[in-house]
């Protein structure tokens, strides 16, 4: 008789393991998307780079000549 | 005889236990109504950020019913109806569910704040208080109203929808809380009635206990009456209409009229039919709120289209 390697609790244990990392991978894709979805309701994306902590004046306006 | 013990209190859990700590039957209902409270809601929302809002509700449901499920392991080992539960069955130890129930309470406290706003996610922390700490661990045991008051955990998710959107507590949604929580008594307490319970040998004070079927089929009968202003009354904000009115004054005919016979009967006439009045009252009471909550939805379809609301 052949050694049954496969015991049912490895099936379960298979299931859980494979259960935790699709909760993982779900909840990196929810927090990837919240961001997407927070940086593209900015509209602006101007907005989002001047939380930057570095002087851009590239986004800066212009102030009026004098 | 220790192997078989042994073998008894090592079971492992499997994806399937964990999941059923979070009691989805409760959950589908609390989806159902915080979708609605989302959808009616005058401010429109990005639906990613609806389907994350949603499903930290739903989670945080969840972690409440694991919650319950630990504190409540005691008793539910004594309750044919509760013993097969994933503690009292030996699937998953006690502190699985402990842990379980914080982690999840957290992160969707936590990531509804983040997704949506900080009032949402304060309604959701106070919605998952109140169902394991004031529900479970102080009312069930201690007095017959429990379900009453209780029900308010389960009555809050469209307000949480609401603010999800909106950020605010409207009166819309105030009244969609007040129609759940109204409904609930008639609602459980019919079922009660005919479901020979063992809450009794489980130390739980319920009403058919406690104060008998007479007073339990007054107390159906006053629930109804004081949810039918509600119900009438959500007819008349910004998110009612004819549609959602003709649906209340159908429905509160309908489900008063169930009341009502639950209420004119005494046992012997309950027994004689196999508590089908008191059976009905309770098919009846779940077309209620599905049709009710159903109807809001219709209001704000038929809006598109210029045809909803008044």
């Amino acid at each position: 008789m052949a050694i049954k390697v496969e015991h049912e609790l490895h099936s379960r244990r298979r299931g859980r393991n494979l259960g935790v990392g699709l909760l993982l991978g779900g909840f990196i894709a929810i927090v990837f998307g919240l961001t997407v979805v927070k940086v593209i309701q900015l509209g602006d994306a101007r907005k989002f780079e001047a939380f930057d902590h570095v002087a851009r004046p590239a986004i800066t306006t212009e102030e009026p000549s004098q | 005889m220790t192997d078989l013990s042994m073998q008894q209190t090592t079971q492992e859990a499997g994806m399937g236990d964990y999941f059923a700590l979070l009691k989805p039957r409760v959950m589908s209902l609390v989806i159902f109504t915080a979708l609605v409270g989302l959808i009616v809601a005058p401010v429109p929302t990005h639906p990613f950020i609806a389907f994350v809002g949603i499903l930290c509700v739903a989670v945080g449901a969840g972690a409440s019913g694991a919650l319950n499920m630990w504190w409540d392991a005691d008793i539910d080992r004594i309750m044919k109806r509760t013993a097969k539960r994933p503690i009292p069955s030996g699937r998953v130890q006690p502190q699985e569910a402990l842990a379980i129930g914080l982690v999840l309470s957290g992160f969707s406290v936590v990531l509804l704040w983040l997704a949506t706003n900080a009032l949402a996610a304060f309604l959701l922390a106070f919605t998952i208080f109140f169902y394991a700490v004031v529900y479970s661990m102080w009312l069930k045991r201690s007095t017959p109203q429990n379900i009453v008051i209780g029900g308010l955990s389960g009555a809050l998710p469209p307000m949480i929808g609401w603010a999800v959107a909106t950020g605010t507590v409207g009166i819309e949604s105030v009244l969609m809380t007040a129609l759940i929580f109204m409904w609930t008594p008639p609602h459980f307490w019919s079922l009660a009635i005919f479901v020979k319970s063992d809450y009794g040998n489980a130390g739980v004070p319920m009403l058919t206990e406690t104060h008998g079927l007479r007073t339990t089929r007054n107390h159906i009968l006053g629930y109804m009456i004081a949810l039918v202003p509600v119900s009438i009354g959500l007819g008349f904000t910004s998110i009612g209409g004819w549609t959602y009115m003709a649906t209340a004054v159908a429905m509160n005919i309908w489900f008063g009229k169930a009341c009502y016979d639950v209420w004119r009967r005494d046992e012997s006439a309950a027994d004689a039919d196999n508590y089908a009045a008191e059976k009905t009252a309770f098919k009846v009471s779940l077309a209620y709120l599905f049709l009710h909550f159903s109807a809001l939805m219709a209001e704000v379809a038929l809006r598109t289209w210029d045809l909803g609301g008044w």
